[in-house]
């Protein structure tokens, strides 16, 4: 949408109401659908034809007029006609469990989505107790997939088995990580995957009441959300019965207010119930003491856009893709200095070299790919000597690193990786709730010994004190943006140090 | 207690009570209760906060500690458009730097100000999720994806400074 997808269909609109041309009497009807994550082809065009969807892409506004001379309602040959959409090597090589339906279907109809396997998990649910689909969910071996990567099954076991009046089920839609956006994808492409996965939830841990809390800064995931939640509640999948089961489930949506931190759970919890979002101490877990003090279920929106197909295909069809202990698919997304750009779905095992260069074709620039950044700001930055890490969470963190919720940003030899450790600091200093004394004046502090130690005073003093206050904030914050702000800093630090020292000679090349 | 305040400018005190007629029965009101405000108004006057605070049943100290924890609400008016600008590490890999210095000596502004013809507030924002096709901005709800500084220039062109905020 950012790259005009809205201007093409205003031009296509404006043409098929001033008739076709060619005489043609064609029936158009213009489907805005979500992404299917292909950015570098956006704004993206399919033409449904006899043979299956036809993609045309990047489409401008002034390619209207040629490509309906060329029969794009049949088609037709054209410099943009990419061929039928799924024989792209981009999409068709990806394994989209939890995607599929992405840029496929029109997020606005509860009729497509059902005609697309839509409400299948919830039936499946609906036949077996609330504890077989706990079960079922543990032993797919799915994990949380905002980044904690905690078995969700047992999460959501913990909640089922905590005896309340009043439980709650919460979706973490706040992805304010820098290099991602499959939740927002999914929000805006398929909501209504996301309220099913949050329905079969409740049912199983017996909560009646679940909230969505949105960041504020994605109001197209607002709109789409809003219309499918009012579609669900006139169907009768939302309310006082769900799907005639006499189980009722009430959701809604909320939004945050431009705090990185409401991503953390517990200060996600602490907005929702109308406060500063600072952090709570764990124990109690959310599971047991969570909104309001009852029994919740967080999730990340990923997680429980998953659910339905594991309900519908099984725990087995899901556990056999992945490596390891991570099972299933990750929707990867590839950001920054990245020449095709976008979500690729993969199952666990893939290498970081072949989503950057088989997928992600290299830099946007051209220039070498000197580091890339993975799992967010609180992500370390690698060199290429890492680059055949396979997507896995063990493997990510036994190489010093931290897979999170699979942003990748890529950069190419122009960075100057001292200036994005102090932008590390930064950022946890503008973002820091303030609770714990690491964070709030740690970061502070981690900026002025970087500022000092680039500025070549005293280096070798600066660097000990770097990795001592980075010591200190590992070890003595109380969640992880103070815990894991020293990653990022001192893996650019460890692997980049010439760009620390004073006149770095790449410092001193960058144009 | 301080001394007598000024009344409330009917705008405000009219948007503060429909906020609250419409979210003040939910539970944990207070942010939908700020966002409806900044909706109507585009920022949430600190002078509304005693207002805010009796009608939930809440202290002053509650509502004012809510509205400068969140970067989002706004305790002074911004200007007639809001340009969110990402700051974060995606759009800095490909050149979101030098977009925030074009952008800050374009509308002759630092971060959270106001060009001086009123048109303009620019704010930093910590991702649009938009990380593929940066740098990215965001002008009132529109996103704007690859934005060059030439592309700048065009967007602040193309009307966007006068529409509604």
């Amino acid at each position: 949408m950012a790259l005009g997808a809205g201007r093409v269909a205003k031009a296509l609109a404006a043409a098929a109401s001033r008739g076709l041309g060619n005489g043609e009497d064609d029936a158009l009807r213009i489907v805005r659908t979500g992404s299917r994550g292909a950015f570098w082809l956006e704004p993206l065009l399919e033409v449904e034809t006899p043979a299956g969807r036809i993609a045309y892409g990047p489409v401008q506004p002034e390619d209207v007029p040629g490509l309906l001379a060329a029969g794009l309602l049949k088609g037709g040959a054209h410099r943009l006609r990419l061929g039928p959409v799924e024989s792209i090597p981009y999409i068709r090589n990806q394994e989209r469990l939890t995607c599929g339906r992405l840029g496929v279907v029109d997020p606005g109809s509860l009729d497509d989505y059902r005609r697309h396997h839509g409400y299948r998990g919830l039936e499946a649910a609906l036949q077996m107790p609330p504890a077989s689909a706990c079960e079922l969910v543990k032993e797919s071996g799915l994990r949380g997939r905002g980044g904690a990567a905690f078995p969700t099954g047992i999460k959501w076991r913990t909640v089922h088995d905590a005896v309340a009046p009043q439980k709650y089920v919460v979706c973490n839609a706040d992805e304010g990580d820098s290099g991602t956006f499959s939740d927002r994808l999914l929000m805006e492409g398929d909501p209504f995957c996301l309220i099913e996965g949050m329905t079969i939830a409740a049912l199983a841990v017996g909560a009646t009441r679940g909230t969505i809390y949105l960041r504020c800064e994605y109001p197209h995931a607002q709109a789409a959300l809003a219309t499918a939640l009012a579609a669900a509640y006139e169907n009768g999948l939302l309310g006082t019965d769900v799907r005639g089961s006499g189980r009722a489930f009430d959701l809604e949506l909320r939004l945050g207010a431009g705090a990185y931190i409401c991503g953390e759970e517990t200060s996600l919890l602490e907005s929702l119930e109308g406060r500063r979002g600072q952090v709570r101490f764990k124990p109690p877990l959310p599971a047991l003491s969570g909104l309001f003090g009852a029994p919740t279920l967080v999730n990340n929106v990923v997680t429980f856009a998953t659910v339905p197909a594991i309900l519908e295909r099984g725990a087995r069809w899901y556990r056999e893709y992945g490596l390891g202990r991570s099972r299933g698919s990750l929707p990867i997304q590839l950001a920054g200095n990245i020449a095709r750009g976008g979500l690729v779905e993969k199952a666990f095992g893939v290498t970081l070299r072949e989503l950057l260069y088989d997928y992600g074709g290299g830099s946007r620039s051209g220039r070498p790919i000197r580091a890339v950044q993975v799992g967010g700001p609180l992500g370390a930055y690698w060199p290429e000597s890492k680059f055949d890490t396979p997507v896995d969470y063990e493997a990510f963190a036994q190489a010093g690193g931290m897979l999170g919720h699979g942003g990748i940003v890529a950069f190419d030899d122009s960075v100057d990786l001292a200036a994005q450790a102090r932008y590390a600091m930064e950022f946890c200093a503008i973002e820091s709730c303030g609770k714990c004394t690491p964070c709030r004046i740690g970061s502070t502090r981690g900026v002025e010994v970087i500022d000092r130690l680039r500025a070549g005073e005293r280096p070798a003093m600066q660097e000990a004190l770097l990795r001592d206050l980075c010591n200190t904030m590992t070890h003595g914050s109380l969640c992880a943006l103070g815990g894991l702000t020293p990653l990022p800093v001192l893996s650019a630090l460890d692997h980049f140090p010439g760009d620390f020292a004073s006149m770095a000679p790449v410092a001193a090349a960058r144009s | 207690m301080t001394g007598q305040a000024m009344p409330l400018p009917v705008a405000e005190r009219a948007a503060v009570l429909d906020a609250i007629a419409a979210n003040g029965r939910l539970q944990g009101s207070l942010l939908p209760v700020l966002h409806a405000i900044q909706e109507r108004l585009a920022w949430v006057p600190p002078r509304t906060v005693p207002l805010i605070a009796t009608e939930l049943n809440l202290s002053r100290a509650e509502v004012h500690g809510v509205l400068g924890f969140y970067h989002y609400f706004r305790q002074s008016p911004p200007g007639r458009r809001v340009i969110y600008l990402c700051r974060a590490e995606a759009c800095q890999a490909v050149g979101a730097v030098q977009l925030e210095a074009h952008a800050k000596q374009r509308l002759g502004v630092e971060f959270h100000g106001t060009s001086a013809d009123g048109r303009y507030t620019l704010e930093p924002v910590y991702c649009l999720g938009n990380c593929a096709c940066g740098p990215s901005l965001m002008i009132g709800r529109e996103l704007h994806a690859r934005v060059t500084p030439a592309r700048f220039d065009a967007l602040l062109g193309e009307g966007n400074g006068e529409g509604e905020a």
